[in-house]
């Protein structure tokens, strides 16, 4: 039996709320098939499966907001029985009985004010008042997911009530938002010990070579700069993996592929970072589908799962908005962000001439931790060099 | 009209003896010297020895011959001097006063009354700063009552007297010199009731006798802070008025019981009991008291002090259940 989790759709969500279940019991499914629709602070996720079964029951209902990590779904794997999977149910429940840990020592109460706690068990009891689980029953609230202010931290009837009227109002996305960017940047100026470098990149040629790639070219095929930016640093960051991937647990963990989480702003207010997948990999033309539709899909709030947590690293392009350097603030857990400011005219020393020429000012925050100066040093580098060798950026399929 | 605890209780006692031929005062110390707490001063002279009776110094002894005098038709109130020296009368109260009305097949009744100063908070040290009113509001067959306010300093024996079966009367001794209005115009005030002194949405303080004035100061602590406490006096301590408790926990939700009694076995722990019979499913929160510490009373000015529930200890009670510490 496969237990499908709620996963985390970003280093900001802690949990979830169940919009839509898109299968039903019975029905076969195979990775990469959306399954479910999952509003997080940021907008409603498509969420993907990544194993190969059958449905065999849903556990949770449409509405129900869950923590990150819960059981919403059992599979059955190819070929097994449902009297298998209950048997494995069985199996895993008792488990887990046995394996829950004792319960943490509460603080010492006043004596007298409240009775000794009682004794570790087993299921831990939500900490809830008579008011407040009589009034949870009332207003069809769980428990399990209200936040108590009473005495030891005890949900109180007020806080059920809070929480009813809180579920039954849409949540705000633009408060959501700017909770969730909080939360994150906040996160990542308290622990990543962010190092900044930039340098100047001359774009003569490269524009050259877009312009007249695209002349060949109906309007709706055109390609546009943002694109030959993005497969630079993606292959630039082929060289210096230290750049591409997290730092989880006290150590570095390499990204699986080159995954370019492209900042994008929502005309509401607040911005998201989908990604596209192996950038390196993709030539200029799948890309610039790719980016567009990406756009597309977040403006309308209508990612997939995959693309909100999948970034290995983020790339922001606020040269639109007219500033010459950007000094990024990374996204946790990835240890690197790309700024790109403004492409200007602007005098340019090539071959003992002033010349004009059009120059862009790259940027790169790193993670300390996983990497060094000189590293993100050469990388910037590396970047300014690929992009001097247009051609050679539309390599991969498509 | 303006006046003392003491005050009161005196004109209570007047109006008893001037309006029913029945009724005299007895006690240690009563007549010549006037009572021990001033309250049946002049007494002697106004109402004559045979009315303003001083006693033996035998507690024993004096609160049973009330007893036969309230058997033989008589309207007896025994003054006890204090509870510390109403041990001495417990078997008087409990194992004759209270049972006969159930012993003579409802043949006899009693219709005694026996008042006594309770409490600490004067410096007397450990034999003489009891609160065990608890022990009496444990015995069926009698009446227990405590006033804490003016109105009731004055009225409560009316409706003691009338009452065909043994009442005892907690006066708290620090509340004698204690100024307060007694409402005009005057009524009756019952014996039957607890009441709501003061109105709170957030917290029900319960308290009685002398209790009842710290748990009022604690109120207006909290008030300050943002905090809406309902000060429940429970006026009769035994039968409990369980109506007015829960009505109030009702609405509130939450409930501190101050009691001067110990802790262990105390009349706190009797309406704490009652609140989780009646009312668990509205509370959102346990239920907490503040009592005495668990020591014989200190004569120390500051260790009394710490003996005893006072303010603060009532406001970070009620923080506790509010979830504020």
């Amino acid at each position: 039996m496969i237990e499908f989790k709620l996963p985390s759709l970003g280093a900001e969500m802690d949990e979830g709320t169940l919009l839509e279940w898109k299968v039903k019991p019975g029905d076969r499914v195979k990775k990469g098939d959306v399954v479910a629709v999952v509003d997080t602070s940021k907008s409603a996720i498509d969420v993907e499966i990544w194993e190969e079964g059958t449905i065999y029951e849903l556990m949770h209902e449409p509405k129900e907001t869950l923590p990150v990590g819960t059981v919403i779904a059992h599979l059955l794997e190819p070929g097994e029985t449902p009297e298998h999977a209950e048997e494995e149910k069985r199996r895993m429940a008792a488990e887990a009985k046995a394996a829950a840990p004792p319960a943490a020592p509460s603080p010492a109460p006043v004596p007298g004010l409240v009775p000794a706690p009682a004794p570790p068990s087993a299921e831990a009891r939500v900490r809830a008042s008579p008011a407040a689980r009589q009034r949870a029953r009332d207003l069809n609230v769980d428990l399990a997911v209200v936040t108590g202010t009473g005495p030891h931290g005890a949900i109180t009837i007020e806080d059920v009530e809070k929480a009813a009227a809180a579920a039954a109002q849409p949540p705000d996305r633009a408060t959501e938002m700017r909770r969730a960017i909080a939360a994150a940047m906040a996160r990542s100026k308290r622990e990543i010990p962010h190092y900044y470098l930039a340098t100047d990149i001359p774009l003569a040629r490269a524009s050259q070579w877009l312009t007249a790639r695209n002349e060949q070219r109906s309007v709706t095929e055109r390609v546009l700069m943002a694109v030959p930016l993005l497969k630079a640093v993606a292959l630039a960051l082929k060289r210096y993996p230290e750049l591409n991937g997290f730092f989880r647990d006290g150590a570095f963990v390499p990204g699986a592929g080159i995954h370019l989480g492209v900042a994008i702003s929502l005309r509401q207010g607040g911005l998201i970072a989908p990604a596209i997948r192996d950038v390196d990999r993709k030539g200029l033309d799948e890309l610039m589908r790719a980016l567009s539709d990406l756009v597309g899909r977040a403006r309308a709030l209508t990612l997939r799962s995959s693309e909100m947590s999948d970034a290995t690293v983020t790339v922001t392009n606020l040269g639109d908005q007219g500033v010459d350097l950007v000094h990024g603030v990374i996204y946790p857990p990835q240890v690197a962000l790309i700024g790109f400011g403004k492409i200007t005219q602007r005098p340019w020393v090539e071959d003992g001439k002033v010349v004009v020429a059009p120059v862009l000012t790259a940027s790169l925050s790193a993670d300390h931790r996983a990497s060094d100066g000189h590293r993100g040093a050469l990388f910037l580098v590396e970047l300014a060099r690929a992009l001097q060798d247009p051609e050679k950026l539309d390599t991969g399929t498509g | 009209m303006k006046m003392t605890y003491r005050e009161a209780v005196r004109q209570g006692l007047r109006d008893a003896l001037a309006t029913d031929p029945r009724v005299f005062l007895m006690g240690e110390d009563v007549g010549k010297y006037g009572g021990t707490y001033a309250v049946s001063k002049g007494f002697l002279e106004e109402f004559g020895p045979e009315r303003i009776r001083d006693t033996p110094l035998s507690e024993l002894a004096f609160v049973g011959t009330g007893i036969g005098a309230a058997l033989g038709g008589m309207r007896p109130i025994v003054e006890v001097m204090t509870v510390n020296f109403s041990l001495l009368a417990l078997d008087q109260i409990v194992n004759t006063a209270a049972l006969y009305r159930h012993m003579s097949g409802g043949q006899f009744s009693v219709p005694l009354v026996v008042r006594m100063a309770t409490g600490a908070g004067r410096q007397l040290a450990a034999q003489h700063s009891h609160s065990l009113e608890n022990w009496y509001a444990h015995v069926p067959g009698i009446k227990v009552i405590a006033p804490a306010t003016i109105d009731d300093a004055r009225g409560m024996l009316k409706p003691a007297l009338a009452d065909p079966d043994p009442v005892v009367i907690f006066e708290h001794a620090l509340l004698y010199n204690f100024e307060g209005e007694l409402s005009e115009p005057w009524r009756d005030v019952d014996i039957a009731s607890a009441k709501v002194l003061r109105p709170g949405r957030d917290v029900t303080l319960v308290a009685y006798a002398g209790t009842v004035w710290k748990a009022l100061e604690a109120a207006r602590q909290l008030a300050a802070e943002g905090v809406e406490a309902e000060v429940v006096d429970l006026r009769v301590l035994r039968p409990l008025d369980d109506a007015t408790i829960m009505a109030s926990v009702r609405r509130t939700r939450r409930a501190v019981v101050v009691d001067e009694g110990w802790r262990t076995g105390s009349l706190a722990a009797e309406v704490m009991a009652r609140i989780m019979e009646q009312a668990f499913y509205d509370l959102d929160a346990p239920v907490a008291r503040v009592c005495s510490e668990e020591v014989p009373i200190p004569y120390a000015k500051h260790l009394e002090d710490a003996a005893l529930p006072q303010p603060p200890k009532i406001v970070a009670a009620v923080k506790q259940l509010l979830g504020k510490t």
